[in-house]
C-alpha cells in the first residue's frame, strides 16, 4: 500500500475514533474499549478491501462482513455511514428508541448489516455458512468475520474452528473465509489472561487446520498486507491474529478494563477527542467538539 | 390409504424428491442424519449435505449463513437438541430473519426407551416465544410431504416437528395442507378435540369410542401450532362449548397453552389439556401413552370425565 493511501486510511480511522466517542457519549452507554481496538481493522476492510455498493446493500456479489463481537458495532456504524450506507447524522441516534442503530447489530433494521450479533460466539458459524453458501452458488465473493478475544472462549467458536477447514471439501473448501481476532487482551471482567487465557492461540488454530497469520492490528499497512495474503491462500480458511490495544488512541482508556463497557462523559469525550486529533482540528471535527462541550453544560 | 409411516421418514423421502428439482435445498446435520432421515438426501446429493459432527449450535449458525446466501437449508436434529441451542436460534435465525428450516425429530414421550434426555417435550414452548418462527407438526405421511414442500417455498424461518414413530394416515388422497389452517377430521357437536402429531390418530379412535357412549366429538388436526388458526378454533369452540387439547409435549407452552390463550381472550370456554406434565422416562410407546393419557382409552376417559364435571 502506497504512503498516500495509508495517510487516507489513517485519516478515516482517526475520524472513526472521534465519531465512536461522540456516538457513545450521546448514547450514554456502550463499549468504547473494543470499538477503539477494532476501528483500524474495520477501516482497512471497509475502505480498501470489501466489495460492496451502499446503494444496493443486497447486491448478490458483495463481500460479506460479520462483526461477531457485536458490542463494538459503533465502529462499524461509523464505517457504514462514511461509506454511504446511511447519513452521518444518524450516528448520534445510536441506542435511541426507534433508531436502526441498535445497541448490537440488527440485520433487519439496518440494511448492510449481514447478521444480528451480540450473543457472542455465533457470528463465526454464520459467516462460515455464508462462505459455504457463496461457494455453492459459484460466487467469488469473500466473507470476513471479526471475533473478539473474550468471545472465543465460547464453545460454539470451537465447533466452527473444528469444522471450518473441513467443510465443503473437496469442491467447495472455504478459502473465501477470513476471520480476524481482535486480540486486545481485555474482556468485561478483566484481563483475558487472568479469566481464561487463550494461549497458545496461534498454535490452536493452526492445529485445527486454519492458515494463521499474526499482525499488529493497528498497523494499517500490515493489516492490508495480511488481507492480501489471506486472499492468496487456497483450500483453507484464514485466521488472522491481530494484536490490538483496548481503547487504542485514548491514553486514559488504553488497557483499562473499566472502559470495556462504559460511555465517556462529555468532558472526558472532549479530552479524548483532542488527544486523537493531536492538536489539529479538521473541518469536520470542530462542530463535534462544540456539540459535546454543549452537552457537558446541560 | 397409505400405510403408517413416521413423519421423519416421510420428510426424508420428500427432501430427496424436492432436492431433484431444487438445487437450493441443502441439509445440515449434527451426526444424527440416520435418525433424522436426511441420510437418503445425503446419498443422492452428497455435495449438498453437510454433517458438522456433534455440534448443534454451530450447525444452526451455519444454516443461518447458508440461508442468508440463498440456499434453503434444513437443519436437523432431535427436537430437544435443536431447542437446546435456543440462543443461537433466537439471534442467528429468528432475529436475523435467516430463512432456516429447523427440523426437530424424535418428539415427545413416544420415542420410548431412550428416555427423557432424548425426548422433545419443550420445543414448541421455547419456539412459540419467538415472534417469527411458525411451528408445523404434520399428522401423517401425506401432510408431512406437503408441509416439507411448503417449507421450501416459505420465505422465512420455520420449525417442523416430526415423530420417530409411525403415524396412521388420517387424510384422504384429496387432502391439501394449508398453512395456518386447522382441518376437521371428524365433525361433532358435543366437544372439540384439538390434537397434533403423534396422538392424533388416538384422538380419532377416541371419538369413535365416545360416539358409542353417545358423545359427538369433533376431531380437529392442528398441524400449524403457530400461528394458530384462530377463526377455525373459535368457530369449533363456539359450536361445541367444550374443548380438549391433545399433544405429546408439555402442556405448559404447547398446543394446550396456545389454545388456552386464544380462547381466554376470544371466547372463554371450558378447556382440558391432555399432554405431558412431568419429565419423560424410559418405557415402551404404548405404556408411556397410557401413562400420560395419550392413548385412545386415556383420551376417551378424560373427555367423559371432563364433560361430566364441567
Amino acid at each position: 500500500m502506497a504512503n498516500p493511501e495509508i495517510a487516507r486510511l489513517e485519516g478515516i480511522a482517526r475520524e472513526g475514533r472521534v465519531q465512536i466517542l461522540r456516538m457513545l457519549t450521546h448514547a450514554g452507554s456502550g463499549h468504547p474499549g473494543g470499538s477503539l481496538s477494532v476501528i483500524d481493522l474495520l477501516t482497512v476492510l471497509y475502505f480498501n478491501r470489501l466489495r460492496y455498493d451502499p446503494r444496493r446493500p443486497d447486491w448478490e456479489d458483495r463481500d460479506r462482513f460479520v462483526l461477531s463481537k457485536g458490542h463494538c458495532v459503533p465502529a462499524q456504524y461509523f464505517c457504514m455511514a462514511k461509506a454511504g450506507f446511511f447519513p452521518m447524522d444518524l450516528l448520534v441516534t445510536l441506542r435511541k428508541l426507534g433508531s436502526p442503530l441498535q445497541g448490537h447489530p440488527d440485520r433487519v433494521a439496518l440494511p448492510g448489516i449481514e447478521a444480528a450479533t451480540g450473543s457472542l460466539g455465533q457470528g463465526l458459524s454464520v459467516a462460515m455458512g455464508m462462505a459455504l453458501g457463496l461457494k455453492l452458488a459459484g460466487k467469488r465473493a469473500r466473507v470476513y468475520c471479526i471475533v473478539g478475544d473474550g468471545e472465543i472462549q465460547e464453545g460454539q467458536v470451537w465447533e466452527s474452528a473444528m469444522s471450518g477447514p473441513r467443510l465443503g471439501a473437496p469442491d467447495h473448501r472455504l478459502d473465501n473465509l477470513c476471520v480476524i481476532l481482535d486480540y486486545n487482551g481485555i474482556q468485561l471482567d478483566g484481563f483475558v489472561k487472568k479469566i481464561l487465557d487463550l494461549e497458545p492461540v496461534v498454535d490452536k488454530w493452526k492445529a485445527f487446520g486454519w492458515t494463521v497469520l499474526e499482525i499488529d492490528g493497528h498497523d494499517l499497512a500490515q493489516i492490508d498486507k495480511a488481507l492480501d495474503q489471506a486472499e492468496a491462500v487456497r483450500d483453507t480458511p484464514v485466521f488472522i491474529v491481530a494484536h490490538t490495544v483496548k481503547g487504542k488512541g485514548v491514553s486514559f482508556m488504553e488497557n483499562d478494563p473499566e472502559w470495556h463497557g462504559k460511555a465517556p462523559k462529555p468532558a472526558e469525550a472532549v479530552t479524548a477527542i483532542r488527544e486523537i486529533l493531536g492538536g489539529a482540528t479538521p473541518d469536520w471535527a470542530g462542530p463535534i467538539v462544540t456539540e459535546l462541550s454543549a452537552l457537558e453544560k446541560k | 390409504m397409505m400405510a403408517a409411516k413416521a413423519s421423519r421418514a416421510a420428510f426424508g423421502e420428500a427432501l430427496i424428491e424436492l432436492g431433484a428439482r431444487d438445487e437450493r435445498i441443502v441439509t445440515v446435520d449434527a451426526d444424527l442424519s440416520k435418525s433424522t432421515m436426511t441420510v437418503g438426501f445425503a446419498k443422492a446429493y452428497p455435495s449438498r449435505a453437510f454433517n458438522v459432527g456433534i455440534a448443534e449450535s454451530g450447525m444452526i449458525g451455519l444454516a443461518a449463513g447458508l440461508a442468508l446466501t440463498g440456499r434453503v437449508p434444513f437443519a436437523c436434529s432431535f427436537a430437544c437438541f435443536i431447542v437446546g441451542r435456543f440462543e443461537t436460534i433466537r439471534v442467528s435465525v429468528a432475529y436475523t430473519q435467516a430463512p432456516v428450516k429447523l427440523v426437530g425429530t424424535h418428539v415427545g414421550v413416544a420415542i420410548g426407551e431412550d428416555g427423557y434426555t432424548q425426548m422433545g417435550l419443550e420445543d414448541m414452548a421455547c419456539l412459540r416465544s419467538l415472534p417469527n418462527i411458525p411451528i408445523i407438526q404434520p399428522g401423517d405421511e401425506m401432510e408431512t410431504k406437503q408441509a416439507v414442500a411448503f417449507a421450501v417455498e416459505y420465505p422465512g424461518p420455520l420449525y417442523l416437528r416430526l415423530t420417530r414413530q409411525n403415524l396412521e394416515p388420517v387424510h384422504g388422497d384429496a387432502y391439501r395442507f394449508q398453512f395456518g389452517k386447522v382441518d376437521v377430521l371428524r365433525p361433532g357437536s358435543d366437544v372439540s378435540i384439538l390434537a397434533t402429531g403423534g396422538p392424533l390418530a388416538n384422538a380419532l379412535a377416541a371419538a369413535k369410542a365416545l360416539a358409542a357412549e353417545g358423545v359427538s366429538a369433533e376431531v380437529i388436526n392442528v398441524a400449524t401450532v403457530k400461528p394458530l388458526d384462530e377463526e377455525g378454533i373459535v368457530a369449533s369452540a363456539a359450536k361445541t362449548g367444550r374443548v380438549v387439547t391433545v399433544e405429546d409435549h408439555s402442556i405448559h407452552g404447547g398446543l394446550g397453552s396456545a389454545v388456552a390463550e386464544l380462547l381466554g381472550e376470544r371466547l372463554p370456554t371450558p378447556l382440558k389439556r391432555i399432554g405431558v406434565t412431568t419429565f419423560g422416562e424410559s418405557g415402551d410407546l404404548k405404556g408411556l401413552y397410557a401413562k400420560h393419557g395419550l392413548d385412545a382409552h386415556g383420551i376417551t376417559r378424560t373427555v367423559l370425565k371432563f364433560l361430566a364435571g364441567a
